[in-house]
């Protein structure tokens, strides 16, 4: 398919490889932010044919990873009250709890339905007025507009009984607390493509001047990938630490105007917490005062149910590049898709997930080196 | 779910007051919500995540993108032993 093909062509990159030897004199760090395009990386193996010096870090931007287990905890909770459909996109349905899974709900007659679309959640309200549905509302900024207008639509119909349990995490917040933390190992970011076809480019800019750091747009295609990791280490070769866009075909500075409209009408910022990593201060959002009716949380009233992190798990270690994931010592033995122990094996696009489904004996690899 | 899917518009219609689409995604055809992309039409590229098209595809960047790639080692060289790409 068009812009799809192109950005696989292993000549070119070859050349990309090429120029990313010539240009690295020393190690550098990079993180890529976005879970995509960790799973981009795997498949292609980019972090294999890559100089030595240049380490992959893979970051938190997995919005199925973060959801911190009070909130799936409530999500199990009101699924399985007998007087609501809950709606979710597929990837959040194994997503361990305490002791269970929505899977696990709908198994024992919960009425747990998959979306592809928040639409069609509006569209099973609409269809079924007797029943409470409840859409799960998860996701980056790339998610947002569209469970923005779910919202929107529910209002517009008069629909009373639908609501929603919004999740929402905030890309730039989570870079400024890597950024931030003591811990921290990285030197340039792969900011998330489509995060920035929404939001634009613009609130990055104080993160690059704040901390001297480059921050480049990127696509999730392997040439995409590549572009982003020569024109980071480029930056830091000669000490500069800007905002740059190697992902022109879909980013506009301004972001999406409209949609950024939206969101403002129908998310405001609040405190979130992030499964592995903790509380970071601005990195969500949650429906605005005018949308309260449609708040899950306000209709049902399970606000303040909490939940420990399992202690096993290392996902907030290998989500802050502390350690990869097959350095977990239950990888691929305890741990694996099928019996996940943390929320990065369970979805694909997880850290954990994507080393157990492309880190085997023989790594494919889709491109190669020139 | 967050991974942003390219997909080709094959057909545009009205849906309660909401402008939609069909799809073409690699030959699986999909509906998908325009309302976010008032300049997208028939034929144009556009990335999908849940449904809804969040931005158009811009086909001069993306055909600048390559040319810029291809050019790379030009100094170095090699050229010439490669197809240019358009
Ligand atoms: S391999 Fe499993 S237990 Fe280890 S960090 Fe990843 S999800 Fe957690």
């Amino acid at each position: 398919m068009k812009y799809l093909d192109e950005f696989q062509d292993p000549v070119l990159a070859g050349r990309l490889f090429a120029e990313i030897d010539a240009a690295v004199t020393r190690p550098w760090a990079l993180m890529e932010v976005c879970g995509g395009q960790t799973h981009s990386i795997m498949r292609n193996g980019i972090d294999q044919l890559l100089p030595d010096t240049v380490e992959l870090i893979h970051g938190p931007g997995c919005p199925v990873c973060v959801t911190p287990l009070e909130m799936i905890e409530r999500a199990l909770e009101i699924a399985s009250r007998p007087d609501v459909v809950f709606c979710s996109f597929g990837d959040m349905l194994r997503v361990p709890g305490r002791d269970r899974d929505l899977f696990g709900v709908k198994a024992s007659g919960g009425d747990v339905r998959i979306v592809y679309s928040p639409l069609d959640a509006v569209a099973v309200a609409e269809a079924e007025p007797d029943r409470q549905v409840v859409f799960f509302g998860v996701g980056f900024e790339t998610t947002a507009p569209a469970n923005a207008m779910a919202v929107v639509q529910a209002r517009d119909r008069g629909l009373a009984n639908f609501s929603m349990l919004v999740s929402h995490v905030l890309v730039p917040p989570a870079i400024e607390a890597i950024l931030s933390s003591p811990t921290s190992r990285v030197n340039g970011f792969l900011a998330a493509g489509h995060v920035c076809s929404v939001m634009g480019t613009g609130q990055y800019e104080p993160l690059a001047d704040r901390y001297h750091v480059p921050i480049v747009v990127t696509g999730f295609e392997p040439l995409d990938v590549l572009d982003g990791i020569r024109r980071c280490i480029l930056q830091l070769e000669e000490g500069r630490g800007e905002v740059e866009n190697a992902y022109a075909r879909a980013v506009q500075v301004g972001g999406n105007p409209v949609a950024k409209a939206v969101l403002a009408e129908v998310f405001e910022v609040c405190d979130r917490s992030w499964r592995g990593i903790g509380l970071i201060p601005g990195s969500g959002w949650r429906l605005t005062p005018a949308f309260a009716d449609f708040d899950a949380e306000r209709r049902f009233d399970v606000g303040d149910l909490t939940a420990e992190e399992p202690t096993e798990c290392r996902a907030g270690e290998v989500l802050q590049g502390m350690i990869k994931p097959d350095q977990c010592e239950w990888f691929g033995t305890t741990c694996t898709p099928r019996t996940p122990m943390g929320a990065t094996m369970v979805s694909s696009e997880g850290a954990c997930a994507a080393y157990h489904q492309y880190r085997r004996v023989d790594t494919p690899v889709s491109v190669r080196r020139g | 779910m967050c991974l942003g899917i390219p997909g080709r518009v094959q057909e545009v219609y009205e849906a309660r007051g909401t402008r939609m689409a069909v799809a073409d995604f690699g030959g699986v055809t999909k509906t998908v919500c325009l309302a976010y992309v008032p300049e997208v039409g028939v034929g144009d590229y556009t990335i999908v995540h849940a449904g809804f098209a969040i931005t158009r595809l811009d086909e001069a960047s993306a055909v600048e993108t390559l040319r810029m790639f291809a050019e790379l080692g030009m100094l170095e060289s090699e050229l010439g032993q490669d197809e240019p790409v358009p």
